[in-house]
């Protein structure tokens, strides 16, 4: 397995590239070095991709992400800065080593599918295998696999020109997948296709990812999408890396108000989890503990509801208090005859937008479980709907933060973008 | 107003005299390689031409007819069966035979030479900077000029016009193969060198296929510049077609003309059909031609 570390990488296009660096580097502004002519697409930018991470770029056109990818697998040289996929530092080794490097451990998806038009579909997945020298049996056999995985099994001897544009994509992911590279680099590979399609092959690659836990580092100029499948998001603006965070630190804590209001149009509900507005739960019983504690556990924490668990935490179900008052009436010794088996526990990865149907089925607080269906947290209604409020507030607050109306952030038609896209 | 021999208000510049002297000392200097020069592209030339005279016309006639047929159409065929037909009753037979060994000779190497400098000038910028002033003198120079040389280097006959016709017909060539490679999708070029193809490969795998179509546009020009200097080359002992052209300009002699014209136009008519119909059938045509 592998991973990925930038230290202070810098692409500057121009003559003047050397000088703009310098300038750069003693902290001179964009402006200042405009004036040189030159274009700093990617200004020192550091970060570290780690093992089976799907790692996100995101930021508009001309924001410097594609040449960022591609200075990762060296296809662009950085003006500065290093590379270093494990432990080898790309941008310092000659063309020949970058080639093995390239072949043994990365592999590529592109945004607009490039695939050989004059080659069959198995030809084309086969392709980085070819590259590698492979035996034409053995590597139509694993490019034939690869083309199983992404749903294509039977399309292996048709030509690009007769597949649809997701087709073709699956295409480029099974050249991918079949080369055995450990990373994966995917340059807005979803963004050429429609918003159907590309949500269906988010979840594909979502699912693939699960299985194989590659490394990886996608492009995307599609916030949605940046949510949808990052463990780590980066933003980028002009060139530089404003900020690094999960899709909840980025929405909940934006680093810049350029951030902020990116992040303002995002479907909140479909970005937090359950877990992210969950709170502790407080009147939690042992199983075998009878009604007369649990009364009294309810009246210290003054609340309707008590959370039933095992020894290890295993959630059992709720109780009310009504039932419990009865309950301690009839002398029962134990909560069985009164928990509510049917209580809903939802896991911790839910979506916001998947809970309000629970939270309208059970007045008790929603039960937050993890895979063990321990009980971690609970949610109750109120909680839910000041999430929500939230979410709502920002929408509107944050075109009053800073730089509304510069031309250089995010204007109506991405904003609208965004909004028609991935939803 | 005189600076040494030059007068300023009635300048007179001997540049002629210095090219002169220049190709004096290249045609002294590489004799030899000159001499080897014109030995293969006489043999190539008279081959050519011995086996296309060796059989008798209604034999070569159906051959041709034939490639029309595997490369293109049944009707192109039946077309070429007539249209050669006309030649041999036209009496040009033997002087089209020679016209078109001519071309093919002279097509041949101006290919074989355009292509791997049109690549040079695709991968490499300095290159082409260089190149394309001298592609440009090469196509505004009127032909008739590349004569001089070249029978000032080869002498009177076929060597002469086949080398003057070769430079004349080379810049499509050169221009259209580098604009080819030029124009294969970055982003197809980028996934070879993304999984670790080398330079060569590329080049043999994804550049040269997908620029196929263009550069078989090329040699198409490559080929029909030829034809319309094959005839001029005429002019140094070349013999053919244009020695027909040229003999009914000398004597007025209408007939003459419009029937040794009017056999060029079907060479190049057959030539031009026969090399499109080969670009059709280049790979990447043929992939995208496939529906489900």
């Amino acid at each position: 397995m592998a991973t990925i570390r930038a230290e202070g990488l810098y692409k500057i296009f121009g003559r003047k590239a050397e000088q703009a660096l310098r300038l750069l580097e003693d902290g001179a502004d964009r402006e200042e070095v405009l004036r040189l002519g030159v274009t700093p697409a990617v200004v020192d930018a550091s970060f570290e991709v780690k093992e089976g991470e799907i790692f996100v770029v995101m930021g508009l056109s001309g924001s410097g992400k594609s040449t960022l990818i591609r200075m990762l697998n060296g296809l662009w040289e950085p003006t500065a800065g290093h590379v270093h996929i494990d432990d080898v530092d790309i941008a310092r080794i000659g063309s020949k080593r970058l080639r093995q490097v390239r072949k043994d451990k990365i592999g590529m998806v592109f945004q607009h599918f490039a695939l050989l038009p004059h080659r069959t579909v198995v030809e084309n997945a086969a392709y980085a295998l070819d590259i590698q020298g492979m035996g034409k049996r053995e590597r139509f056999d694993r490019a034939a696999e690869a083309l199983k995985m992404v749903g294509l099994g039977g399309w292996e001897e048709k030509f690009p020109a007769q597949l649809s544009g997701g087709m073709k994509q699956r295409v480029g992911l099974a050249r991918a997948l079949a080369s055995g590279s450990d990373v994966m680099l995917m340059d807005e590979a979803f963004s050429a296709l429609d918003p159907l399609i590309r949500r269906e092959m988010q979840d594909q690659l979502i699912e693939l990812q699960a299985r194989l836990g590659k490394t990886i580092v996608f492009i995307t100029h599609d916030l949605n999408e940046a949510m949808r499948l990052g463990d780590r998001i980066a933003m980028m603006r002009e060139g530089r890396i404003v900020q690094i965070g999960t899709a909840e630190e980025v929405l909940n804590d934006p680093a810049t108000d350029y951030v902020a209001q990116f992040v303002a149009d995002v479907d909140r509900t479909r970005v937090l989890t359950a877990e992210s507005i969950m709170e502790p739960a407080q009147a939690v019983i042992g199983a075998g503990t009878g009604p007369r504690t649990a009364l009294r556990t309810m009246r210290e924490y003054q609340v309707g509801f008590a959370f039933v668990a095992a020894r290890d935490r295993t959630f059992r179900g709720t109780v009310r208090d009504e039932d419990v008052a009865v309950a301690t009436n009839r002398g029962d010794s134990s909560l069985d005859n009164i928990l509510d088996p049917a209580a809903i526990a939802v896991h911790r990865d839910t979506l916001l937008a998947d809970l309000f149907g629970p939270a309208c089925e059970s007045s008790a607080p929603l039960a937050v479980v993890d895979d063990e269906h321990r009980l971690v947290g609970v949610i109750p209604r109120v909680t839910l709907l000041a999430a929500m409020a939230s979410a709502a507030t920002d929408g509107t607050e944050a075109p009053q933060h800073g730089e509304s109306g510069d031309a250089s952030g995010p204007d109506a038609d991405t904003a609208a973008t965004y909004e028609g896209s991935g939803r | 107003m005189r600076i040494g021999e030059f007068d300023l208000l009635e300048p007179r510049l001997r540049l002629g005299d210095a090219v002169e002297a220049a190709f004096d000392w290249f045609t002294d200097t590489f004799r030899t390689a000159l001499d080897g020069v014109s030995a293969a592209l006489t043999g190539a030339y008279n081959l050519l031409t011995d086996i296309l005279l060796l059989a008798p016309f209604y034999v070569v006639i159906v051959i041709l007819a034939v490639l029309a047929l595997v490369v293109r159409s049944w009707r192109f065929a039946l077309f070429t069966m007539a249209s050669f037909y006309l030649i041999v009753a036209m009496d040009q037979w033997y002087t089209a035979m020679h016209t078109l060994s001519l071309v093919l000779v002279a097509a041949a190497v101006a290919v074989a030479l355009s292509i791997p400098l049109g690549i040079l000038a695709a991968k490499s910028n300095t290159f082409e900077g260089i190149i394309r002033p001298v592609l440009d003198f090469m196509q505004t120079m009127p032909p008739l000029v590349y004569l001089i040389p070249a029978l000032a280097a080869f002498g009177v006959g076929v060597t002469g016009g086949i080398v003057a016709t070769v430079i004349f017909a080379m810049p499509p060539g050169v221009r259209f193969t580098n604009l080819a490679i030029r124009q294969v999708d970055t982003e197809v070029v980028e996934a070879g060198q993304a999984f670790g193809a080398s330079p060569r490969r590329i080049l043999r795998q994804i550049q040269l296929p997908l620029a196929l179509p263009t550069i078989m546009a090329g040699i198409n020009q490559v080929i029909m510049l030829s034809l319309s200097m094959v005839v001029l080359a005429a002019f140094v002992g070349a013999a053919g077609l244009g020695g027909e052209v040229i003999n009914a300009l000398m004597r007025l002699d209408v007939p003459q003309g419009a029937e040794a014209g009017l056999a060029v136009v079907i060479l190049a008519i057959y030539l031009d059909r026969m090399v499109a119909a080969l670009a059709d059938r280049a790979p990447v045509v043929r992939a995208s031609r496939v529906r489900t």
